[in-house]
């Protein structure tokens, strides 16, 4: 019954509209527009829960498809649909919007309509991020989901806001560019926009690299990559609470999940080709930024370091397929890499929410970042301290936390590939405990360490709430992945299918 | 007997969520109530433990290997939580929720005071369940969930007076030096599912011997034996857990937490998890004779390099601290020496005197009003006669005394260590022999310190000295017991009886044990046929140096610290260790990732790239800007030129 409905359309429009409405009620209405916002972010991911229990684990295709002409006269559809890769994201995407709604709720001052109405509509366009299966309303999607971003950090940011919105802004433009070239150019092969058809084009090699390339610089901005990572920590130390979370839980995973719909089905030899060179930078980030993020003053630029950290285990896991390969004869390991990179951007989506919230908690009080000022917080926010290690345990990747869940799956996948690449990427036990948990013991624990720690407040209700959830996701996809892993299966195994089949012979078949 | 196998774990687990949660957000639960809730959950697993231990000995139960739920499948592998309970599994819950539940009374009456009584005992609760699904697991995943979550209890309560610097410091120190053991043990683990493709013990122990002939290319040319590198691999993460030199240095400090979890986290049980591990793992490492003489050459390091800081530590907790260093040193050099069985076996005893000692330390430390100096104690006998008496236990169970538990289990370690004809033997042999007469001479050191001698402590201390409530003087008294008789009893079965059975594998050619056996005629003869060894007449010599040197010439001791002062200095920095560590490895780690980022990041990304690249846009802006004249006739000739550049480059293709 409810596969009948456009569920998809629904999750997209339903945070839109919301948006337009808290939009037209204004900031004279009291904490009215907050509840409209609150109820249509509640609703969306109340519609994105059937997404979840109805889907059909068995099978590859994409499903929930909605399918109408838009732009007849250049063949683009309204083509909607997910499969096990888009699903989790999409349920990730509707769960932190809330969260951030929540979050916002008493913090904003400025403006709260406006605030509200930028996430609800962000919202929508994300979701369409991940679920549109045509390349032209892809793109609408990828790049109208900027605007509202672009929007949060330039009026509700900090002090130097233009230069991190114009870096952000410029950073992602420039890549998105030559992704539109890319996908313009395979309009022309193909003869349709359906991403779809993309999957099956036959490409040369000299296409598929450059195609390879121009994906690389979009995604690769967006993950982000080292080197064009540096956009990142200025973002999110002057975005507010809100913007930081939905940076870090949803954008992230944007370019992510460009590499598994995009690059490695379309360009199957130029990712065999250049795997050295994806593996090289996700190792490098995890190492590289392991190493700064240790000495950052900054919590949030601790935490946006830890980030890149964390989502090289991402890129790593998706481009040891072609090692595992040809080390080992066979793809035994390769859907375990690449479910691992996915419950990794899962996780990382809860992790890093709770830790820019755990920021946000601090800042609303003391109106600062730096972990110098603070010290000794256990002593006045037990509640919040608990929360505090808890999520940083995550970050650190204990099992039981779904931190450790997809850096286990991709440490143990890597080792097939190379046992380098799995030591390499091992020393996150090490650093990522060490910048973690350093940071923990110098704001959480010690001896309260001056007059502004010893006048904290604990949590509110509202902050409980917000934690708890957090809390709850992330225990739950620790000690019980399964669920969550289950879902992509079939959809893993056929990219990888994908992504192993050369498209060189298929050219030589049919010229 | 799945559901009496489950409810082991989970008791404590729901103690620790009443605790917990309960005494966190409902403060109308009494103090009563959250002690209840914990020592009721680890009572339970007690007793379910011995009916576990009955079944598998008495009462002729098979070994039970199932899942309890599938954790996770991806890529065919099934991921599973599930158990293991053999006779090995049998003695380890046992003597686990033994040791935990006497903690458990203990510190009701050690934490009376504490405003944090009901979160120490959620966490030990907790570090019980954890401890369980460690020794429980019946594969590799739980191994490292219940592995990691210890070291997680640990770190909690290493750092539960949070408001101390100390504290907070050792608690991270733990964690990191144990994360770095982590890293070679998640290697080990990656190793074996590449190889075996499973992670379940059976699966791997069936197909281990298969795999003995395949190598890895380590580095370009140098090919490994598999086994060997998975063996040593896993072996970081014991030397990590089990605190084995060079990762020992978390050990030492981890005494900044409450005296009770020192008893039973770093002494008993969570320090012995490596010890166990390989033990559990001997179908493995008995494949590999490289990876034993390593385990063999770092334990006898380890039991008497870490046995000789013990002599000049002054904080009575640390002198048990390296003490339980040595002994994990001797456990290591057991399970070198193929003997696992006698590494569990002393694993056992160990973990009754060293957790008996700690609780005594704790009771001194308690009636001197946490005073932990041994220069400010002194002449507590009279004071404390319960304490007393079950601290002379323990510390001749801990030297060796023929007759105690510990002589039992010591005594094989030395004769397997001298039985062994592996790589490295030789120097372990002489490691351990040595370290029995650094260790009567650090226990009696102690022992003596604090209870004979001159009275040290100020006025205000001793009049108010008293012994101990009953909550703390009945733990001592109950562990007292298993350390005296428990060797005697279990010797015979444990070590030449098969009693492990499956549980434990040896290759014929490096059975050591079964070479000792012909020489074992009943626990009672053998206790009187030491008194003829050398071990016997070194613990002596101990003893008799520690009463000459701390009780009749106090003055000795000054000399022989101006006779042998680079020992004494290379002693008292720890044999600088920690300062390594700190300045090279931590303040390495700092300076490197202050380079990466001015240099990497700030410097050459975003000042020459990304702000470079700015700079350039606007600089050729500026020039740009002056070719837009505003002159119709300047744009016209741009544009002829343009149309001539690509005509002629059309051409140019078409030709």
């Amino acid at each position: 019954m409810l596969a009948d409905w456009p569920l998809l359309s629904l999750l997209i429009w339903t945070p839109i509209v919301g948006g337009v409405l808290v939009l037209l009620a204004g900031d004279r209405g009291g904490a009215g527009p907050k509840r409209i916002a609150l109820a249509f972010s509640l609703a969306t991911f109340a519609l994105s829960i059937p997404l979840f229990t109805e889907f059909d684990r068995g099978t590859a295709l994409m499903q929930f498809q909605e399918r109408v002409p838009w732009i007849a006269a250049f063949d683009i559809y309204y083509h909607l649909g997910v499969d096990g890769i888009s699903m989790p994201l999409i349920v990730l995407t509707t769960f932190a919007t809330v969260l951030v709604v929540l979050a916002g709720w008493e913090v904003i001052q400025r403006r709260p309509a406006q605030y509200m109405a930028a996430f609800l509509i962000m919202e929508g366009l994300m979701v369409g991020v991940f679920s549109a299966l045509d390349a032209a309303l892809f793109y609408v999607f990828w790049e109208g989901m900027l605007i509202p971003m672009f929007l949060v950090i330039g009026m509700w940011g900090g002090p130097r806001r233009v230069y991190a919105t114009i870096k952000f802004f410029l950073y992602t433009f420039l890549g998105s560019v030559l992704m539109l070239v890319a996908l313009i150019y395979l309009y022309h092969k193909s003869g349709s926009f359906s991403i779809l058809d993309y999957h099956q084009v036959p490409l040369g090699m000299r296409e598929q690299l450059l195609i390879f390339l121009a994906f690389l610089v979009a995604f690769a901005v967006k993950v982000p990559m080292w080197p064009v990572h540096t956009w990142l920590p200025d973002a999110h130390v002057e975005a507010p609470t809100g913007g930081s979370v939905i940076l870090a839980a949803i954008m992230l995973k944007i370019g992510a999940y460009g590499f598994l719909r995009f690059s490695l089905p379309i360009t199957p030899d130029a990712s065999a080709a250049l795997d050295w060179l994806m593996i090289a930078l996700s190792l490098i980030a995890v190492v590289y930024i392991g190493f700064v993020a240790l000495v950052q003053a900054d919590m949030k630029k601790l935490i946006a370091y830890s980030s890149i950290a964390h989502m090289g285990f991402v890129t790593l896991g998706f481009f040891i397929v072609y090692t595992i390969a040809e080390r080992n004869g066979g793809l035994q390991g390769a859907v375990l890499g690449i479910e691992g990179a996915l419950v990794q951007m899962v996780s990382h989506g809860f992790v890093s929410a709770a830790l820019f919230l755990c920021v946000g908690v601090l800042y609303d009080r003391m109106h600062s970042r730096l972990i110098r000022d603070y010290g000794g917080v256990a002593n006045t926010m037990p509640a919040f301290a608990a929360f505090a290690v808890l999520f940083a345990m995550a970050n650190a990747g204990l099992p039981g936390t779904s931190g450790f869940v997809g850096e286990f799956m991709v440490i143990l996948a890597s080792f097939k590939a190379n046992p380098w690449f799995s030591f390499l990427a091992a020393t996150t036990l090490i650093l990522g405990a060490a910048y973690t948990l350093w940071m923990v013991k110098r704001v959480i624990f010690g001896p309260v360490r001056n007059e502004q720690v010893a006048a904290l407040k604990d949590l509110d209700a509202r902050e409980y709430v917000v934690l708890g959830a957090l809390a709850l996701a992330v225990l739950a996809v620790g000690v019980w992945p399964d669920p969550l892993v289950e879902v992509m299966h079939a959809s893993v195994e056929n990219l990888v299918q994908q992504a192993t089949t050369s498209k060189l012979q298929m050219l030589a078949a049919h010229p | 007997m799945r559901y009496v196998y489950l409810g082991i774990p989970l008791a404590p687990l729901a103690g620790a969520i009443v605790a917990g949660l309960f005494g966190a957000f409902w403060p109308r639960l009494g103090r009563a109530a959250c002690h209840w809730a914990a020592i009721l959950g680890v009572a339970v697993a007690f007793a379910l433990s011995l009916v576990v231990l009955w079944e598998q000995t008495l009462g002729g139960g098979e070994p039970w290997n199932g899942a309890i739920y599938t954790w996770m499948v991806s890529d065919g592998i099934r991921f599973e939580i599930g158990f293991l309970v053999d006779r090995l599994t049998a003695l380890m819950v046992t003597t686990v929720t033994f040791v935990s539940l006497m903690v458990h009374i203990y510190t009701i009456g050690y934490m009376h005071d504490d405003p944090g009584y009901r979160r120490f005992f959620a966490y030990i609760a907790l570090f019980t369940f954890s401890m369980l699904m460690l020794v429980m697991s019946n594969n590799f995943l739980q191994l490292f969930f219940g592995w990691e979550a210890v070291g997680l209890v640990s770190y909690l309560l290493i750092g539960f007076w949070f408001k101390r610097e100390t504290a907070i410091y050792a608690n991270l120190k733990a964690f990191l030096v144990n994360r770095v053991g982590d890293f070679g043990f998640v290697l080990g683990i990656a190793a074996i599912l590449a190889y075996f493709h499973s992670l379940d013990y059976a699966d791997v122990f069936t197909a281990a011997p298969m795999a003995r002939d395949l190598t890895i290319e380590v580095l370009p040319g140098l090919e490994w034996p598999v086994i060997t590198l998975i063996c040593l691999l896993l072996f970081v993460g014991a030397m990590g857990k089990s605190a084995q030199v060079p990762l020992h240095v978390w050990l030492p400090d981890s005494m900044e937490g409450p005296t009770p979890i020192s008893a039973l986290i770093h002494a008993a049980t969570m320090v012995t998890a490596g010890i166990f591990m390989v033990a559990r793992m001997s179908p493995l490492y008995e494949l590999s004779e490289t990876a034993l003489s390593v385990v063999l050459v770092i334990g006898a390091v380890t039991a008497f390099a870490t046995g000789l800081l013990g002599l000049v530590q002054h904080d009575i907790k640390r002198v048990i601290a390296y003490s339980t260093l040595s002994q994990l040193g001797y456990m290591t050099v057991a399970l070198g020496a193929s003997a696992y069985a006698a590494a569990i076996f002393h694993l056992m005893t160990h973990a009754f005197f060293k957790a008996l000692l700690f609780l005594a330390a704790g009771s001194v430390i308690i009636a001197l009003h946490h005073e932990q100096d041994m220069r400010k104690m002194g002449g507590l006998r009279r004071y404390m006669p319960v304490t007393y008496w079950t601290a002379l236990i323990g510390s001749l169970a801990l030297i060796g005394t023929p007759g105690f538990s510990g002589f039992y289990s010591k005594e094989h370690i030395i004769e397997a260590a001298h039985g062994a004809s592996r790589w490295g033997a030789e120097l372990a042999y002489w490691a351990v022999l040595a370290g029995v007469f650094v260790t009567a001479l650090y226990t009696f050191r102690m022992f003596f310190l604090v209870f004979h001698g001159r009275e040290r402590m100020d006025e205000h201390a001793r009049a108010h000295l008293r012994e101990s409530p009953k909550v703390v003087t009945v733990p001592l008294v109950l562990l007292a017991i298993p350390s005296v008789a428990v060797g005697a009893l279990t010797i015979e079965p444990l070590l030449f009886g098969g009693w492990f059975g499956e549980a434990i594998r040896v290759a014929p050619e490096h059975d050591v044990l079964a070479g000792l056996a012909a020489h074992f005629h009943g626990a009672w003869a053998y206790a009187l046929h030491a008194v003829r060894t050398p071990p016997f007449w070194l613990a002596a010599a101990g003893v008799l140096t520690a009463a000459v040197v701390y009780l009749w010439r106090p003055a000795l001791a000054g000399l022989a610290v101006r006779v042998a002062r680079p020992l004494y200095l290379a002693l008292v920095h720890k044999y600088w260790a920690d300062d390594f560590n700190e300045i090279v490895l931590a303040g390495g780690a700092r300076r490197l990732g202050r380079l990466l980022w001015q240099v990497g990041d700030v410097l050459v990304i975003d000042g020459a790239m990304v702000n470079g690249t700015a700079r350039l846009v606007g600089m050729v802006a500026a020039v740009a800007r002056h070719v837009q004249t505003g002159y119709l006739y300047h744009y016209a000739f741009a544009m002829l030129i343009g149309l001539l550049a690509m005509t002629s480059w059309l051409l140019g293709l078409m030709r």
